[in-house]
């Protein structure tokens, strides 16, 4: 690269106090690098696994999202949990497709805390900037990239689902929140539902392109035989792909 | 006269003084039911406060802040402004005043002028500005300030046409015939009910003693003259440029005091309160226009006193090239040539030097209006020998007259959040005077018809606003106006000033008409603090106000990235292009009307909350009073008198009495909230009882929860009997403690548990609570040793005299430096067991002891134990320090964030006991502009649930706390439906539809990811 990289980044930040947060940072006249790109948001909660995933897909270097720390969200909901825990399974999503998990950053940052918001842009600004365009220290070109995001994309419904019904953390304290995202029952829960769902996603998106057959979906994919042969039986069951006998091969049902 | 209302020259209120605390008090009235006509002298609204570049400690934008207030007054059906005006006489009684108003001749027709300034244009006569405080000229006809309402010239009184009868030029190039010279000095009687005076101050002169030099050398300028300078809109556009060469001053000195805290002839005793604080911005300011910029303070006490005082002034003091003498000075002499300035100064160090500054800037001190004598005449007031109005000893807001009020800096030194919660207060006493009248001769607002422009294509227009020199001087305004024409669906973008001044704002208005817009950006600051005024603006020029976007390119760029103007410019275009993006999708939503509950509850049971709830109660609303102890009075009946010598106890007894007997006044002592559900006009609070749980329904909430006194472990305090608190030692003179009634020598030891790391600030009441228990211990025994060692003595503003008085009864003051810390130990002296207080003597640079009989601690006053739980179940914030943060530190002192939550007493920050009644009074005024109405809005910003998709699976619902969300029968089977009047717009629930069957709207997906989209800006598809 020629020039000087320059992060794209994306804050999707409450409008209660990440938002008041920046702004008085911006009355304070604290400086930081001009990175990032700001979507205001009720809730922190607003920021959806989606819309991450959307901001990944059009090229953006990092996404933050911003909300007001733990038991002082404006709402009753207490939707900066919900944050959290979003922010938690989607760094594991990213990981798990090859994104460096630093590229998304969750902050507590109140209405008062103009030189806390400054500090967290120029620390994240600058880490940023030294990890690379996305893609780049990942080893990921765009092209493949975009087919992971895709396949990531498609199972957010599900993600919502399960998070529903088995990665519910009942107690609203970060301390529940954290043990429970660091714990090994977190670990194999994501495993069994979650990346699951995902390999059956990408199997799925990649017969978009066209049909393939499971030795070179495997291939491709970089997934074991059994791997494939195990989704491709659950994908025919739930009536997504179907075998085509003529060429050997399967494709979108 | 017109009327807005068409009521002719009735009216409820006269308001007389447009400064801050005119424009909140006509506010308040207006929106609380009264009819209110508001007059200034001067030719525009804004008072002192306009002239102001930045405000402290936020260092807010002046006029950003102030003129969306002018757009408010003269979009307000019923306040009438009368600028260029006079009040001539006052006859009548309280209830029932006769005012003779007189408008002095502007020589323009206001109701034929459009603000076209092409008169401006060709007038020959140059003058010198009287708003730029004559460091730079503008014509003879002008219009008094960029931001000026009525955005009208006037034509001052040293026009050729007027001192020599030639010219008429301006007469001759109006093609509206708005040029008047024959117009005459008019007389206008109206008939009100009572007289809000908030006449303001005027800033010390130093022309007329020839103060430090001022008028006689060119580049010494007064403290109001540099906050011109610093301006945008000042005599160099924001350039600081000395007077006597127009060049940059790298070297600036500070003099504080001046005309202050001096008994000379010609200056004032009393401490003008604001100085030492605004000295700290302007340094601040002149970091931040010059980096290189070397700044010397010459300083007495540096009186940090107020909420954030004390951090603003560590962040001054910190910059690099910034240094603070403590010394007195005297301007020397003029360098010939350079024109430079020497300041001759004392240190302990150096002892006597001379210094050289290019420019030497005095903190000038407030002083009475001008004309005070004749303006208390007219209004038949009395005033103090300081010649501001005299008031009541515990209710500042009551002058002399029945049915005349004062607020602001009129009653004496006060800065600008003091200025506005008086202004509340004078409403809700004049609230209480004048209950039958509400509502009587004031109107609804009304809007245009909506247009449908639901099918259109979007017509988007983008307004591109300089904000002075704060957007501008960092991002490229006129790029950013072409860069937006280039954006898919604008149809127009132009660039503003100042796009939030009332002209800009109506000429916003009319664009989106001419141009038929559908679709509104508007490139300025953020969206919490305007986006009310655009949206408004856009139902005005008859679009649904959901069609407006902000794309805040000051506090989230140009402010942030002053360095970078290039990429600040890029930024700013990427904002622009998000903003755009998400104006295509943006729908027509409706707000909803929800009943307000026309009770209130107030929180605390002390002075502050007693004095707000029987204001309510007086003024005809139900209040529920709520006490954690189980009486009425909270700190205050440790107080037994104040610094003036008012009793506080008997005023104390007098008001729990009036409390318990109004009927309207509901009294729940010993109880405890438990929870509070419901938000603005509808909260629902339950609470416990001695005996029993109640819930209690209410529209409004005041918290009043007050502060504590600091229990601290230093200076042997809990180990020996001899050492107390100051609210103890006052306790214990009043009752005759015969320790103390023999004490020979009592010191009294300042800051004691703050302006300390554990906590940050300056508990303000302290300086003046020592003074008072050292006037009363003198007066009782004018032979005992009383000693305060002291940091810098706060006692501000009035009480300054106080300060003298001690020291004129021989009151000892040591100072002492935080490194060097007093130690109190128990010695012997000449056989009698003492307390030995040794302090490091800074100037003798030796050990100076002091024997006591009695140490007295001026502890810490901290934030009440219950303020953390309190602000946790009312939703609301504290501050860095601990104390309940307000929703903006100047202009909503005592509003929170939260709707329908108001805040006053020690629950915001340490007060004194009059300080105190005035905010309970302003928070009383805020809770009537609400409970006066019969409906509040909801925002329209609300979920949508497509049915059809809902597979009924109660995700939504188990998120959705407000219980806003139900399964309800439908043709299509149970599906889950929103009740929208329950419905906060957080937007949880959209995340977790499985589905995607629900929208928060205005917040939709669709509108998020457009802008998600325009950040990135395609450069992955254009690389």
């Amino acid at each position: 690269m020629s020039k000087e990289f320059e992060p794209r980044m994306l804050g999707i930040i409450c409008n209660w106090c990440c938002y008041g947060g920046a702004d008085l940072c911006g009355v304070s006249r604290f400086q930081y690098p001009p990175f990032i790109r700001l979507v205001r948001v009720m809730c922190s909660a607003k920021a959806d696994l989606s819309y991450v995933l959307r901001a990944f897909s059009k090229g953006l270097d990092a996404v933050f999202i911003g909300g007001c720390h733990l038991n002082d969200c404006h709402y009753v909901t207490n939707g900066n949990f919900d944050a959290l825990a979003m922010v938690n399974i989607c760094r594991k999503v990213l990981q798990h497709i090859g994104i460096d998990p630093m590229r998304l950053r969750l902050e507590w940052v109140s209405a008062g805390e103009g030189i806390r918001f400054a500090n967290i842009m120029n620390e994240y600004g600058g880490q940023i900037k030294e990890l690379g365009p996305l893609g780049e220290p990942e080893g990921l070109d765009r092209k493949e990239l975009l087919f992971r995001l895709e396949a990531a994309a498609k199972i957010v419904p599900y993600v919502r689902l399960v998070q529903m019904e088995r990665l519910r953390v009942t107690e609203r304290t970060e301390e529940a929140y954290n043990t429970f995202f660091a714990s090994e029952e977190f670990d194999r829960l994501f495993n069994e539902t979650i990346v699951e769902k995902l390999e059956m996603s990408r199997i799925v998106t990649l017969l978009g392109q066209r049909p393939f057959s499971t030795s070179e979906m495997s291939e491709r994919l970089n997934m074991s035989a059994s791997d494939v042969s195990r989704h491709v039986k659950a994908s025919s069951r739930h009536g997504l792909i179907r075998y085509d006998a003529n060429h050997g091969c399967y494709a979108l049902a | 006269m017109e009327s807005k209302a068409g009521t002719g020259n009735f009216a409820d209120v006269l308001v007389v003084g447009a400064g801050i605390s005119g424009i909140q008090a006509s506010l308040d009235l207006a929106s609380a039911g009264y009819k209110v006509i508001m007059v200034d002298k001067a030719p525009s609204i804004g008072g002192k406060m306009s002239q102001l570049d930045k405000t402290f400690p936020s260092n807010d934008c002046s006029m950003c802040i102030e003129s969306p207030k002018f757009n408010e007054c003269n979009r307000d059906p019923n306040i009438e402004m009368l600028t260029y005006t006079e009040v001539d006489k006052v006859e009548g009684k309280a209830g029932d005043f006769k005012v003779t108003l007189l408008k002095k001749p502007r020589y323009v027709d206001e109701g034929k002028c459009t603000g076209c300034t092409t008169c401006v244009t060709y007038c020959p006569v140059m003058i010198p500005d009287p708003f730029n405080q004559k460091l730079s000229d503008n014509k003879a006809i002008h219009i008094y300030f960029a931001q000026a309402t009525p955005l009208v010239p006037y034509i001052d009184e040293n026009c050729i046409h007027l001192t020599e009868d030639k010219c008429r030029i301006c007469a001759s190039v109006c093609k509206q015939n708005a040029i008047d010279f024959a117009m005459e000095p008019e007389k206008v009687e109206v008939k009100v009910g009572a007289i809000v005076m908030a006449a303001g101050y005027e800033t010390f002169d130093p022309g007329l003693r020839g103060d430090q030099g001022y008028g006689k050398f060119e580049n010494v300028i007064t403290s109001l003259d540099y906050e011109r300078l610093l301006c945008a809109t000042g005599p160099h556009e924001g350039e600081v440029l000395r007077p006597s060469d127009k060049k940059h001053p790298h070297k600036i000195a500070w003099i504080h005091c001046v005309g202050s805290r001096q008994v000379l002839p010609g200056g004032n005793s009393y401490c003008s309160s604001v100085c030492c604080t605004y000295i700290q911005k302007q340094v601040i300011l002149a970091k931040d226009h010059d980096d290189d910029a070397e700044c010397t303070i010459f300083h007495n006490d540096v009186r940090s006193y107020g909420k954030d005082f004390e951090r603003f002034y560590q962040r001054a003091a910190k910059l690099p090239g910034v240094k603070f003498v403590r010394s007195y000075v005297s301007v020397g002499r003029e360098i010939p040539g350079s024109k430079n300035v020497t300041i001759r100064y004392s240190t302990p160090d150096q002892g006597v030097m001379e210094e050289e500054f290019d420019m030497v800037v005095l903190g000038v001190g407030l002083n009475p209006p001008k004309n005070v004598k004749a303006l208390a005449e007219t209004f038949g007031i009395e005033l103090t020998d300081h010649g501001f109005c005299k008031v009541d000893p515990a209710n500042r807001i009551l002058t002399s007259r029945p049915g005349i009020f004062v607020s602001g800096a009129f009653q004496g030194p006060a800065d600008i959040p003091e200025a506005v919660y008086m202004a509340s207060g004078a409403g809700a006493q004049i609230g209480e005077m004048l209950a039958q009248r509400r509502g009587k001769l004031s109107v609804e607002r009304v809007y245009p018809e909506e247009r449908d422009v639901a099918q259109e294509e979007p017509k988007i227009g983008v307004y591109v606003c300089h904000c002075g020199a704060n957007i501008g001087r960092v991002v490229d305004v006129p790029g950013t106006v072409e860069y937006a024409k280039t954006l898919p669906n604008v149809v127009h973008a132009e660039e503003s000033l100042f796009i939030c001044s009332t002209e800009a704002a109506q000429k916003l208005s009319v664009s989106i008409r001419e141009k038929g817009l559908n679709r509104v950006v508007v490139a300025a600051c953020t969206p919490r603090t305007l986006e009310p005024l655009f949206r408004d603006t856009l139902r005005e020029a008859g679009i649904n106000q959901y069609y407006y976007d902000m794309a805040n390119i000051r506090e989230h760029c140009s402010w942030v990235h002053s360095k970078e103007p290039e990429k600040a410019t890029k930024k700013a275009h990427d904002i622009v292009r998000m903003s755009v993006a998400r104006a295509q999708h943006l729908e027509s939503l409706q707000e909803f009307k929800l009943p307000v509950d026309k009770r209130a509850l107030v929180v605390g049971g002390g002075l502050a909350g007693m004095t707000c709830a029987l204001s309510i109660a007086n003024q005809g609303y139900e209040v529920y009073l709520l006490e954690k102890e189980k009486d009425l009075g909270g700190v205050a009946r440790r107080i037994r008198s104040t610094i003036e010598g008012l009793d506080v106890q008997a005023y104390l007894r007098d008001l729990i009495a009036k409390v318990y007997r109004h009927p309207q006044v509901h009294v729940y002592a010993d109880c405890t909230v438990l929870s509070v559900d419901g938000f603005v006009g509808n909260f629902t609070t339950k609470v416990r009882t001695e005996r029993r749980q109640i819930e209690i329904k209410h529209g409004a909430t005041v918290i009043a929860t007050g502060a504590d006194e600091l229990k601290t472990e230093e200076y042997l305090y809990g180990q020996d009997q001899r050492v107390m608190t100051q609210l103890e030692l006052e306790e214990k003179i009043a009752d005759g403690d015969a320790a103390v009634e023999a004490a020979e020598s009592v010191v009294m030891i300042q800051c004691v548990g703050c302006r300390n790391e554990d906590r940050n600030y300056c508990a303000r009441i302290c300086c003046s609570h020592a003074l008072k228990n050292a006037l009363t211990i003198k007066a009782k025994n004018p032979a005992a040793e009383v000693s305060i060692i002291y940091r810098d003595m706060r006692s501000y503003g009035l009480n300054e005299n106080y300060y003298r008085a001690a020291a004129d009864k021989g009151v000892k003051f040591v100072r002492y430096e935080p490194e060097g810390k007093p130690v109190v130990e128990p010695a012997v002296e000449g056989g009698k067991p003492v307390l030995r207080v040794t302090v490091p003597d800074e100037i003798l640079g030796a050990k100076l002891a002091l024997d006591a009989d009695i140490v007295t601690l001026s502890v810490a006053t901290i934030p009440s134990a219950t303020s953390q739980a309190v602000a946790g179940m009312f939703k609301v914030a504290t501050g860095p320090d601990g104390f309940f943060q307000e929703a903006h530190v100047k202009l909503r002192p005592v509003d929170f964030s939260a709707e329908g939550i108001y805040l006053c007493g020690t629950a915001h920050y340490p007060k004194h006991f009059a300080e105190t009644i005035s905010q309970a009074y302003g928070a009383a005024g805020r809770v009537l502009t609400l409970l006066t109405k019969d409906t509040v809005t909801a925002s329209g910003s609300v979920i949508k649930i497509s049915q059809h998709d809902c597979v009924t699976c109660g995700a939504c619902i188990a998120a959705c706390t407000y219980g806003a969300i139900t399964f309800q029968d439908t043709p299509e089977g149970k599906k889950a439906t929103v009740n929208a009047v329950l419905c906060k717009g957080d937007g949880l629930c959209t995340t977790k539809c499985p589905k995607s069957a629900i929208t928060l709207q205005h917040y939709t997906d669709e509108e998020i990811l457009s802008q998600i989209d325009a950040a990135a800006d395609g450069h992955w598809a254009a690389e």
